[in-house]
């Protein structure tokens, strides 16, 4: 008994050190400095530099045009997130309250236009979108990068499977008792949902943050770059450098990572909540 | 449904209209105008566009090139969904047993979720560096002289690296719930039954778990179609010359860098009835799931 338990032990320790150690090694790598990883290779030791690298890249005006900063990356990676997040909430409460609480003859029409958008990821129709994007004229805007994120219904599905778990003597009363459908929404839906809109919240800022493809083809000006964003940047250019700097890219990496690593971390039962509920 | 409903005349429109509006927008058209394209020749600079059938399908799905890349893709989606699904589960199982440091364990294994494919991608272009990657050194050490970015397969084991570890936590997170809804008195009549733990994991909880593993399987194969998207990128960074790519990534290779928007829009189109088929078959079997409870 005792020996299974070891190994179960070591294959959990196992398996933790793979999933870590690549990111322990790009976060220790990243406080050196760049010739000396040149030299030796990645590290695992702490290197001192961590000040000055971090502040460079939140700081130094860098890129083609010479204006945008590590730090207003920062600002627009949590535009996007918290923006995406948000609209995301919004946008498909009020559609979910729709379709479960009200008769209407178009209701289950609209229920299959939108529970369609599921069926097509947003990669398959880029090119199109992206055209009808610069006949809007939304190339470069923060609106152009979030709202048509906003497309697919995967919340309004996971507001609708829970609308439909409240029970109905609840509506019931509240109707006795004279409450509208306004009422009804913000006094006792809203705040029975509590814990579900942050779930949502969570599992889409994490989603909004790390969005690569869509900003990619929106934005071309480099002050709506978000962190993910740039990190192509980095890499085009890397080419063709002596010596690439490896310790800022590491760094970009860290601090893309840093917000939604913790989101995830510190909300972890919320967010695996979420998660394995809303994608039943 | 709802045994009370409100009845308004306006109201439920009002509150759908900003979700169908975006709907509208951003989905419909551009969708609609995909499939037209791809019945079109655009001319590249932009004087007007020809009719020209299905020749563009045709011209996809006739070129040794896009087979080629087809292929990969297969592969590269059974290699990536077998092996993170394998991993996860074997993590799910391992941490569903022990119950000292269960809970350290959890979080340390599901915070690589949070991080984007990309990100992904440059630690693990780092990893594979010609000059500092330590794996390179490693195949180097086992008389491997391993090329990422240059040689094919080198590229390829770097790709499946990469977005297998990016993919586990994912998986252990839905396997370790599943494994953790299965009801303690099921457990105890098991543990009573039967005395090797191993046997009792396959013949009892291995098919309480079919559910979530078929509904992962669907979720592994669309991950690997489509979110490794920013990995590839980020790895073969817009040089597909001798790498292995995907299927997405030459949709947006031949939609923005080759300008080639019929034949592009064609490939969108065969993506969509691929995801479409794998989307009415996941939902054919959440329909059974939620008969069988």
């Amino acid at each position: 008994m005792h020996r299974t338990k070891f190994f179960d032990h070591v294959i959990l320790l196992a398996g933790v050190f793979l999933m870590i150690a690549p990111v322990v090694v790009a976060f220790m790598t990243s406080t050196h400095a760049a010739a000396e990883i040149h030299r030796d290779g990645l590290m695992l030791t702490w290197g001192g530099h961590f000040d000055e690298t971090y502040r460079e890249v939140l700081t130094r005006q860098g890129g083609f045009t010479g204006k945008v900063t590590g730090a207003r990356m920062v600002m627009n990676s949590f535009i996007l997130g918290i923006g995406f997040a948000a609209g995301k909430i919004v946008l498909s409460m009020l559609a979910a309250y729709a379709i479960v609480y009200f008769r209407f003859r178009l209701g289950v029409v609209f229920f299959w236009m939108i529970f369609t958008t599921l069926l097509l990821p947003l990669e398959v129709r880029i090119l199109p979108s992206y055209e009808v994007m610069t006949k809007l004229g939304l190339v470069n805007t923060y609106t152009g990068l979030i709202v048509p994120l906003l497309a697919s219904a995967t919340g309004t599905f996971f507001f609708r499977q829970f609308f439909k778990s409240v029970p109905d003597e609840l509506l019931e009363a509240a109707r006795i008792d004279g409450a509208g459908p306004f009422k009804f929404f913000i006094d006792i839906l809203i705040p029975l949902s509590r814990t579900m809109i942050a779930a949502i919240f969570i599992i889409m800022f994490v989603y909004g943050w790390n969005q690569y493809l869509w900003p990619m083809l929106m934005t071309n000006d480099e002050s709506f770059y978000t962190l993910v964003r740039g990190i192509k940047q980095i890499l085009l250019v890397w080419i063709g450098s002596q010596i690439p700097d490896y310790n800022e890219a590491f760094a970009m990496a860290i601090l893309a990572m840093l917000p939604p690593v913790l989101v995830v971390v510190i909300f972890q039962s919320w967010f695996i909540k979420g998660l394995t509920e809303s994608d039943k | 449904m709802k045994r009370t409903q409100f009845s308004s005349p306006v109201l439920p429109y009002l509150f759908l209209l900003p979700q169908m509006t975006v709907v509208f927008i951003f989905f419909y058209w551009p969708s609609v105008q995909a499939i037209q394209s791809s019945f079109y020749l655009e001319d590249p600079f932009g004087f007007g566009s020809t009719f020209v059938g299905l020749s563009n399908y045709t011209d996809a799905l006739g070129s040794g090139e896009y087979l080629k890349i087809a292929w990969f893709t297969a592969v590269f989606t059974i290699v990536v969904t077998f092996l993170s699904l394998s991993i996860g589960l074997l993590l799910a199982a391992k941490a569903d047993g022990v119950i000292r440091g269960s809970s350290s364990y959890k979080t340390l294994l599901i915070c690589v979720y949070a991080i984007a494919p990309p990100v992904a991608g440059l630690i693990g272009m780092m990893f594979f560096d010609q000059h500092i990657g330590p794996f390179v050194k490693l195949a180097a050490w086992a008389g491997w002289d391993m090329k990422v970015g240059i040689n094919y397969y080198d590229t390829a084991f770097a790709m499946i690296v990469v977005s297998v570890w990016k993919q586990i936590p994912y998986n252990f997170i839905f396997f370790l719930s599943g494994l953790q809804g299965v009801p303690v008195s099921i457990r105890e009549a098991a543990a009573i039954d039967c005395r090797s733990p191993a046997r009792r994991f396959r013949t009892v909880m291995l098919p309480l778990l079919a559910p979530t593993a078929f509904f992962l399987l669907v979720i592994n194969m669309t991950y690997s179609l489509f979110d490794t998207f920013g990995i590839i990128d980020v790895i073969v960074k817009d040089k597909a010359a001798n790498n292995p790519i995907t299927l997405v990534y030459k949709v947006y290779m031949d939609g923005f860098r080759g300008n080639d928007i019929g034949g592009s829009s064609a490939q969108s189109v065969i993506l969509m009835i691929v995801v479409f088929v794998l989307t009415v078959f996941q939902f054919r079997f959440i329909e059974r799931r939620v008969h069988y409870n």
